[in-house]
């Protein structure tokens, strides 16, 4: 779509748009041909000496079995958050779609935590199982329970998936809401009148029209637990106990600004790039799709 | 509602209200927290009622921060996250409405080039190229500086689009009228263009504000002094490992401090909170 009406200038729409190109080349593209260099090169300890190395980086990427590990780490961890946060929002939503009374007040209830970082969700949950102090811990060590998250792998990846769809459910819920509302109310009424109960009428009608939101909230909640996951990981593990937790997000971060290891930082940061692109590029050509849905 | 079904509006209210009270329950814990002492939340179990030490613990969290850990006062801290959030929000509002308007309403080389260039930048966050940013902005000289929190986020391919889909809903007519009456491009954008765009401003204004509020990743590299941190940065560096060490009263209190902010946006801005949700997302 393009405007027949345009103005003229030579110079005006170059000054408009110069501050955005500006910052987008300064601090995206510099930094990201930055990073696509620095992973073909090696630095020595003193970060003196720097030589080309080629494709060096990426094969002893890998070839670490550590690194292999966050990948599947980072895969089980993003696709329990997408599913559980889809899974519990989409039940909570299809309530709220049917109450009549409070369903502001619902709303309003389920919707805050969207506002808190993903820090502070960390921070929050990880007070509640604190291995000493939290509340939670106590009652699941009373049940008999041996809690210690500081200690067992699974039992912290078990904390940070809960405060990362705690901090998520909100959003989820949202779209899930609107997609619901725009549902004609003339096709489940047809239904019932055919004699189809609530039940049905979600599984047949209700369920197949939002499958471009939840196809969309897929993408988006991947994308979630690839990045924006990282405040989370951060303030309770730290991506242990014995790297338990460390998805790829918090190894890049890791390796790089802890470890000093620039190519082997930069060599991740490109592999994970190419995995932005590939989901940006899923993403829009379902958005496509919805247009002429 | 379809047909009156008893017992399934009860089943509605009976799970809803179960999902208020989980995802309400770590703050109401925080809460109580933050009105205790230090030595009693240590007590296990900790208390469940709110205690009466709550003025102390957010005057002290204000005033002077935690004893171990980030010492910095978290006031100061609220007021680095308070200019980081608007600063971004103002910014990117500002530099992607003009872009858009340049995109939209002219005609000149490479624009294709420039809107593509703007697109990509979606596919690279901050957390794929952390390193060379931050040498960027170390070269620059911006770090711990209110510049280099804020700038290097305020480029926005979402607002640019948000500004673009709405500008070609905008009637020709009123752009014909006013080449017609001889206004200029610039006169036509502050009397027409920025008017007819006040309600996506407003939903772009909640989201980047929250966005910038809730900045962790990108404070955590640049801030190296205690007066630059942002609030979320100082509850990470007031928790010890080793949780008893923790000052968990003001810990909690802080955290209180840092999410009150943006879930007041939410809750009091809730209409324009969810356009902006749902339409950055289209």
């Amino acid at each position: 779509m393009e405007k027949r009406v345009v103005f003229r200038s030579a110079w005006l729409p170059y000054a408009l748009i110069a501050p955005q190109i500006l910052i987008t080349v300064v601090f995206f593209f510099l930094p990201a041909a930055q990073a696509i260099w620095f992973s073909f090169q090696l630095q020595d300890a003193f970060g003196l000496h720097t030589e080309f190395v080629g494709l060096r980086n990426f094969e002893e990427l890998f070839a670490d079995e550590r690194y292999l590990a966050s990948f599947k780490t980072t895969a089980f961890f993003s696709v329990i958050v997408a599913a559980s946060g889809i899974g519990i929002s989409l039940l909570l939503a299809s309530f709220a779609d049917r109450v009549v009374r409070g369903a502001l007040a619902y709303k309003t209830l389920l919707i805050w935590p969207y506002a808190v970082a993903p820090a502070i969700a960390g921070a929050l949950w990880a007070f509640l199982f604190a291995p000493s102090v939290g509340i939670l811990s106590y009652f699941l060590r009373k049940t008999g329970y041996n809690w210690d998250w500081v200690l067992n792998g699974d039992q912290a990846m078990f904390l940070v998936i809960v405060a990362a769809v705690w901090k998520q459910i909100s959003y989820n819920f949202l779209f899930f809401l609107a997609g619901l509302q725009s549902i004609p109310k003339s096709l489940l009424e047809a239904a019932a009148i055919d004699g189809a109960g609530p039940g049905r009428r979600f599984w047949t009608i209700v369920l197949p029209l939002l499958s471009p939101t939840t196809f969309f909230l897929l993408v988006v909640n991947i994308v979630y637990a690839f990045f924006d996951t990282f405040g989370v990981i951060d303030s309770i593990t730290q991506g242990g106990p014995a790297q338990a937790t460390q998805i790829l997000v918090y190894k890049v971060y890791y390796d790089g600004v802890k470890a000093g290891d620039l190519g082997g930082s930069s060599a991740q940061s490109v592999v994970l790039m190419a995995i932005v692109i590939a989901l940006t590029v899923v993403q829009f050509r379902f958005v496509e799709r919805k247009v002429n849905y | 509602m379809v047909e009156n079904r008893p017992y399934l509006t009860f089943l509605a209210h009976a799970v809803l209200i179960t999902g208020v009270a989980i995802v309400a329950f770590p703050l109401y814990v925080t809460f109580v927290a933050s009105t205790l002492t230090a030595e009693q939340i240590l007590t296990v179990p900790m208390p469940l009622v709110p205690g009466s030490h709550m003025i102390e613990n957010y005057t002290h969290a204000l005033l002077s921060g935690s004893t171990m850990g980030a010492a910095a006062p978290v006031g100061r801290m609220m007021l680095n996250s308070l200019v980081m959030a608007l600063v971004i929000a103002f910014g990117k509002i500002a530099i992607s409405i003009i872009a858009s308007f340049a995109i939209v309403y002219f005609r000149f080389p490479l624009r294709n080039f420039f809107f593509w260039m703007i697109f990509v930048t979606l596919m690279l966050p901050v957390e794929v190229r952390i390193i060379p940013t931050f040498k960027v902005v170390s070269d620059l000289g911006m770090i711990n500086s209110y510049m280099g929190l804020t700038v290097p986020l305020i480029a926005s391919a979402t607002a640019t689009f948000l500004f673009r889909q709405f500008f070609l809903t905008i009637p020709e007519e009123l752009a014909e009228a006013a080449r017609i009456d001889g206004a200029g491009p610039m006169r036509f954008f502050f009397d027409v263009v920025l008017p007819l765009s006040k309600t996506s401003i407003a939903a772009l204004f909640v989201i980047q504000f929250i966005y910038g509020w809730n900045q962790y990743l990108w404070p955590l590299l640049i801030t190296t002094e205690e007066s630059m941190y942002t609030t979320v940065i100082g509850i990470k560096r007031m928790i010890m490992t080793g949780d008893a060490a923790t000052e968990w009263n003001l810990v909690m209190a802080t955290a209180m401090l840092a999410l009150l902010p943006p879930a007041l946006v939410v809750v009091l801005m809730q209409k324009w909170f969810v356009k902006g949700l749902v339409e950055t997302e289209k």
